[in-house]
């Protein structure tokens, strides 16, 4: 199992190599540098200013030496200086990370708890119409525009009946409080997560259908336990394995969704500071976070096959 | 999951999501007309497939029966509801959200048809050449393919559009690049289960060249599952140009397609006060993306048989 991390955790070292060539290749097609967001082109004797001040930050040097002088600097931790404030990018997202990680880790235990749910009941009772309306659902929920459901969500629950607020983190000018966030929290949480109810019913439903003929079902069975029982200890735990590979899955898709959700709320997250990245074309802040996102999901994808070795200790890695 | 409702009272409803799989046909039909009444057999495809028939005309043919241009101006008929002049409504500057709608659609399903013309191409081409060549080709290409699929989708297209510039091209380009490799995977998952049947093994002893090996005999193989999963990545498509495009970093105003229709309602006037010019790109987006679902849905049960189904 041990080997099996290692082994797994140098496999990513390429890949994240690569991931880094492609950022900041990305970085560097981006039109506009460092030097021209902080010195105007309009302004007299521009240009000498320019190229004194692209010396400086070595941005005349040959690509290569830029990249490995920027690689040695990101792996450091530090992902360089937005081109509008100046503030070092590390911090500035690492300001944005908690509203995010609220965000997306509420949505994901929300979509869990209910798709699986939901998934077992709808195995339980295969071809009812209880079953029917589930999966039926499921396509609706795999359709739906993220942000057509979030505006919908907001102008059910918040416009006509008032019950949450529109957007936002907590009351404007007001500190964040757990109760004001958890109130800000329940429209964009949910929308995110309602989507990936889909996901989780769709793979729970498969998986629990396919051990409940097991031979272990009905030696439980006939040993005269209680369906509940049965159903909690000897289905749904053998179930959940394949259906915690899907937590892997879902993580790329929460991150995309994320982008979405926390435009549509103006939730003060990572999403939120993608997108003001991208229209201010403050290229350190973007590349910080794909870079950022790629290795989230690289370590989402890491943690799921060894949570699922440990769930299911059949599962062999050599 | 092969096994038929055991009780005969399900079995109108089993049709709307399984077909129907205690079919047993000896009868001499070609493989085309099987999969054809296959998902003929299957009420949501069928039902897909006619409303997303009709979504696809009404978008085509909207220059014949719409009247108004979906562009001009009407200062006088600002912001005002649904009526028989204006199905849709207006929206802030008068113009015939119904038209918009339609002419957005076109935009919209060019994006979702071209992204997975490309996906096709590049990903069936790609797999191909993984799958039938194997070794460090297949090794090379399999870890591209990995580390395209690392990337969260948004995250990266709105990087790339970021450097390309947002526009219908850039959109196509985006989407399309980040899209193959799921068909890439497949074509090269099947080419591998294939590459050592006898009738590839024989092929070759009878001394036909790669070129043949792959286009006669292993690609017709791989048509039902690439089918399907190119059916699924259109509908995907269609759903990220629509959240880019709602980002406004899509398809920009003043063309309309179903996400920059949303964009307006992020102000909450237009989102409380004239619902109208949202929820209807909204419910179009949603019924055109839920009908292709469908139509994967029959097509699996249609052309892949093997397949199980979630």
């Amino acid at each position: 199992m041990w080997i099996y991390i290692v082994r797994r955790l140098l496999l990513s070292i390429p890949m994240l190599f690569v991931i880094s060539i492609i950022v900041f290749g990305l970085a560097n097609m981006m039109p506009g540098d460092a030097v021209t967001a902080m010195i105007s082109p309009e302004a007299p004797g521009s240009d000498e200013l320019s190229a004194i001040r692209r010396g400086q930050l070595g941005l005349d040097r040959p690509v290569i030496a830029q990249y490995s002088s920027w690689l040695g600097q990101v792996a450091q931790g530090n992902l360089g200086f937005s081109f509008i404030t100046g503030d070092s990018v590390t911090s500035t997202i690492g300001a944005r990370m908690s509203a995010t990680i609220i965000l997306m880790g509420t949505s994901l235990m929300f979509s869990i708890i209910v798709g699986v749910a939901l998934g077992v009941v709808s195995a339980l009772r295969q071809y009812s119409g209880t079953d029917y309306a589930l999966t039926l659902f499921g396509f609706i929920g795999l359709s739906i525009p993220l942000f057509f459901l979030g505006l919908v969500l907001v102008y059910l629950f918040a416009l006509r009946l008032d019950w949450f607020p529109t957007s936002g983190i907590s009351p404007a000018g007001q500190p964040r409080t757990i109760m004001s966030v958890l109130h800000h929290l329940v429209l964009p949480g949910i929308s995110l997560g309602l989507l990936r109810v889909a996901l989780f019913m769709r793979y729970t439903r498969a998986s629990v259908l396919e051990v409940l003929h097991a031979d272990w079902v009905s030696t439980a069975e006939s040993k005269g336990l209680k369906r509940r029982t049965v159903v909690a200890w000897h289905i749904v735990r053998n179930a959940l394995g394949p259906v915690l590979t899907v937590i892997g899955l879902a993580i790329p898709v929460l991150v995309s969704g994320a982008i979405v959700i926390e435009q549509v709320f103006q939730w003060p997250g990572i999403g939120l500071l993608f997108i003001n990245a991208v229209n201010q074309r403050d290229a350190p802040v973007l590349m910080g976070i794909v870079m950022l996102s790629a290795v989230v999901v690289i370590v989402a994808n890491l943690l799921t096959d060894i949570l699922y070795a440990w769930v299911d200790p059949r599962v062999r890695y050599d | 999951m092969t096994e038929p409702p055991l009780i005969d009272k399900a079995a109108g409803l089993d049709q709307m999501t399984h077909g129907d799989h205690a079919e047993t046909n000896y009868s001499s039909e070609s493989p085309g007309r099987l999969a054809l009444r296959r998902f003929w057999r299957h009420r949501l495809a069928r039902f897909g497939a006619i409303l997303l028939a009709t979504i696809v005309l009404a978008v085509l043919l909207s220059p014949i029966f719409i009247w108004h241009d979906p562009s001009t101006i009407n200062l006088n008929q600002r912001g005002t509801g649904p009526s028989l002049q204006h199905p849709f409504g207006t929206d802030r500057t008068g113009r015939d959200v119904f038209a918009r709608v339609l002419y957005g659609g076109r935009i919209s399903l060019f994006v979702g048809v071209v992204t997975m013309a490309l996906a096709a191409i590049v990903g069936i081409t790609v797999g191909a050449i993984s799958g039938f060549f194997g070794r460090w080709v297949d090794a090379t290409l399999m870890r591209v393919v990995d580390i395209v699929l690392t990337f969260p989708a948004l995250v990266i297209i709105i990087a790339l559009v970021a450097v390309l510039g947002p526009g219908v091209r850039s959109t196509i380009i985006a989407l399309s690049l980040l899209r193959w490799p799921q068909i890439a995977r497949i074509v090269r998952g099947e080419f591998l289960r294939l590459r050592e049947a006898d009738f590839v093994l024989a092929a070759e002893n009878a001394g036909a060249s790669p070129r043949v090996i792959i286009t006669r005999h292993l690609l017709p193989n791989v048509i039902g599952p690439v089918t399907v999963a190119l059916t699924l990545l259109m509908a995907d498509a269609i759903l990220l140009e629509a959240a880019l495009s709602f980002l406004g970093l899509g398809i920009q105003v003043p063309d309309p397609s179903w996400g920059n229709m949303l964009q307006d309602a992020q102000s909450i006037n237009v989102l409380e006060n004239l619902p109208w010019m949202w929820i209807f790109p909204g419910v179009f987006i949603m019924a055109t993306v839920l009908t292709i679902n469908f139509v994967g849905d029959g097509l699996r049960d249609a052309l892949d048989p093997r397949s199980g189904h979630g």
